[in-house]
């Protein structure tokens, strides 16, 4: 990595969803855009809060199933068919009903793989560094059972004075700066 | 599920901290647990330098019996399938009912966590990573018995369609090249799937972790996971994707092994009630594995608070469910056989039930049928953990008979008395089908010692302190029940 100078942002720690939830409504309504929840299991609230609804896994997804499809079809139609068709008494070659069951198994296959990748793939994962993990409390609880809302420096409206002062408000349990 | 208040005074809720007082329902969890006390729970199994003894006896019983696989697999090699009983006109033999046995006991890993994830079932969480595990394990069981059964193990790979220089390619028309396409998607999904499910639990084990190389190991599992709620909202789709995608694809595997004799046309084997009767039996059968698994671990390992007496219960009412469906198909094929008027129908029932292998026949009546479908309706016997143990063991033996009758009984006399034969399987198979047992429990063994067992993410939104924390007057129930 290269020596990068500054913070990462401002993380507060919480003990339970709730406070975390309301501090993320709060920043949000004053402004702060460049923001993360990071909680032990899924919080739908901080999803809300955060006005994260929508992401592209569904429609990876449906491309996904969509490939497999046609890929195992259209196999199968030219091997069967066109690449080394095989006289059965005189059975029909392109026989696509029996084609339909190996399409079916590709089709769930490919979507499978899809739904799977990308989600790693949107979410940037594998991630072996991140700058959070420098925080001294982050890997203590963020897997465990505390909730923590970083705020980060590249937001606009971001000043490590007046953030943490924003911060402090919401009683966290800590308020600490992320190094990059 | 909401029932009465019960009337055993050994189980009203005043006596038993077990069961909920407003349902009168045994609880998921048992009270008192919070997000610290689960990953100091689930994670303590693993990530202790003290591995208990039990264990390691566990292992090195289980890796003996695994090697009884590996000198049969071995001798086959060598020798050719000469060695098993296979013999026309009985050619499928204990590979292809060993087969069908495993991929089936395999099956109710994903309908627990696949389809009861669909249906909401919250209490699956518990134990949906074991009988996600025990899917992989034992399909990993069964792909053994197909690959040797084709003769020639090394040249396995000729059943892909792979570009050779002879330019010829698999027989699409086929069910057994449909086998293939089935059985590889549905390894590859539940393999997904699983991992996928573990990837914040590794976290987890990652930050919690001491040893360097325990931190190194579960970091690079963990693939970096940092429990984002952006994160968390794509993992969610994913997970509900893959659940949805999983349960047409569960119930397609076994249709289309059912396929394999469904569509020749042998007595006893062409049928149309074979689709909805082989994934019944295959969930079945999957079920009494998990509660052969569940019981023994849950007792090992202190896990009675996570794996508690509502998860045995209502899988003692699946097995239950599946075993009626299993019973119809059988009160089906005997009403066929009548009905169809076939002559070749009616001897293949009678050979089944009164020929020289009927034993076998009320064998699996009598473990599949009476004794299970007889029982299972008393909460009382259900409740019973050593008899669940049993019964579910009862269950797996009846299942076994069921796929050697219908293999067998089918095969070894079919239209003409002159082509009649019998079968007799040789000690290769039974080493082979032994040793598998052993590859199985070897493989469970390392997971529980090296994976967490149980979803850990996953138990904490099901904790009272998620369900109440919600709010933002939650700081003071967090406090109240912690």
């Amino acid at each position: 990595m290269p020596v990068q100078e500054g913070i990462y942002g401002l993380l507060a720690e919480f003990d339970a969803p709730g406070p975390m939830v309301h501090a993320t409504e709060v920043a949000r309504a004053a402004g702060y855009r460049r923001m993360e929840c990071y909680t032990p299991y899924p919080v739908e609230e901080a999803a809300t809060a955060l006005d994260v609804h929508r992401n592209r896994v569904p429609l990876m997804t449906l491309m996904g199933g969509i490939m497999g499809l046609t890929t195992a079809f259209l196999m199968q139609t030219w091997m069967s068919a066109i690449s080394y068709p095989v006289n059965i008494a005189g059975r029909p070659l392109f026989s696509w009903p029996a084609f339909i069951i190996p399409a079916y198994e590709w089709t769930i296959l490919f979507a499978g793989l899809s739904a799977a990748f990308s989600m790693l793939a949107l979410n940037g994962l594998p991630q072996p560094y991140h700058p959070l993990f420098n925080a001294p409390n982050f890997r203590v609880g963020a897997t465990d059972d505390k909730f923590f809302l970083c705020l980060e420096a590249t937001d606009p409206k971001f000043d490590l004075v007046e953030t943490r002062a924003f911060l402090d408000q919401f009683h966290a349990a800590s308020v600490v700066e992320v190094d990059l | 599920m909401a029932t009465k208040p019960l009337h055993d005074p050994y189980r009203q809720p005043v006596n038993d901290p077990m069961i909920d007082p407003v349902t009168g329902e045994f609880a998921v969890i048992a009270p008192g647990h919070n997000y610290t006390s689960v990953t100091r729970k689930i994670s303590n199994v693993v990530l202790t330098s003290h591995t208990p003894l039990g264990w390691f006896f566990g292992l090195i019983v289980a890796g003996g019996i695994a090697s009884l696989a590996l000198v049969a697999i071995t001798w086959l090699v060598l020798r050719g399938v000469g060695i098993w009983g296979v013999t026309i006109p009985g050619a499928w033999g204990f590979a292809i009912v060993n087969y069908d046995w495993w991929i089936g006991i395999g099956h109710a890993g994903t309908l627990i966590s696949a389809i009861l994830l669909l249906f909401k079932q919250s209490w699956r969480n518990s134990i949906n990573r074991f009988a996600e595990a025990m899917t992989i394990f034992a399909v990993v069981c069964a792909g053994i018995f197909p690959v040797l059964h084709i003769g020639r193990p090394w040249l396995g790979y000729w059943l892909l369609p792979l570009p050779n220089t002879m330019n010829i390619w698999p027989q699409f028309r086929s069910p057994l090249c449909w086998d293939v396409f089935a059985v590889s998607t549905y390894a590859t999904i539940s393999v997904v799937f699983w991992y996928i499910g573990m990837i914040p639990d590794f976290g987890t084990f990652r930050d919690k972790a001491e040893m360097p190389f325990a931190k190194w190991f579960y970091g690079l599992l963990s693939l970096g996971w940092r429990g984002s709620t952006r994160h968390w909202m794509r993992y969610e789709t994913a997970s509900l994707l893959l659940a949805g995608l999983s349960t047409p694809l569960v119930l397609s595997v076994h249709t289309v092994i059912s396929f394999d004799f469904a569509v020749a046309a042998l007595p006893g084997w062409h049928t149309t009630v074979f689709p909805p009767y082989f994934v019944a039996g295959a969930i079945y059968s999957g079920f009494a594995m998990v509660l052969t698994l569940a019981i023994p671990i849950r007792k090992f390992y202190h896990m009675e608070d996570l794996v508690t007496m509502r998860h045995l219960d209502n899988m003692g009412k699946v097995m239950l469910g599946t075993g009626l469906i299993v019973a119809y198909g059988y009160g089906l094929e005997v009403f066929m056989a009548w009905y169809s008027a076939s002559h070749w129908e009616f001897f293949m029932m009678w050979n089944r039930m009164f020929g020289p292998m009927g034993w076998g026949y009320w064998l699996l009546i009598l473990f599949n049928i009476a004794l299970p479908l007889g029982s299972l309706w008393w909460r009382k016997l259900r409740t019973q953990v050593w008899y669940l143990f049993t019964i579910s063991i009862v269950i797996n033996i009846g299942m076994w008979f069921e796929r050697f009758v219908i293999v067998v009984t089918s095969l070894y006399r079919d239209f003409l008395p002159s082509s009649w034969g019998t079968y007799r399987a040789t000690k290769w198979d039974y080493m082979l089908y032994i040793g598998t047992m052993g590859i199985f429990t070897t493989l469970f063994l390392l997971f529980v010692r090296f994976i967490p067992m149980i979803p850990m993410n996953e138990i904490k939104m099901m904790l009272p302190q998620t369900k109440l924390a919600g709010g933002l007057d939650a700081e003071e129930t967090v406090e109240e029940t912690a």
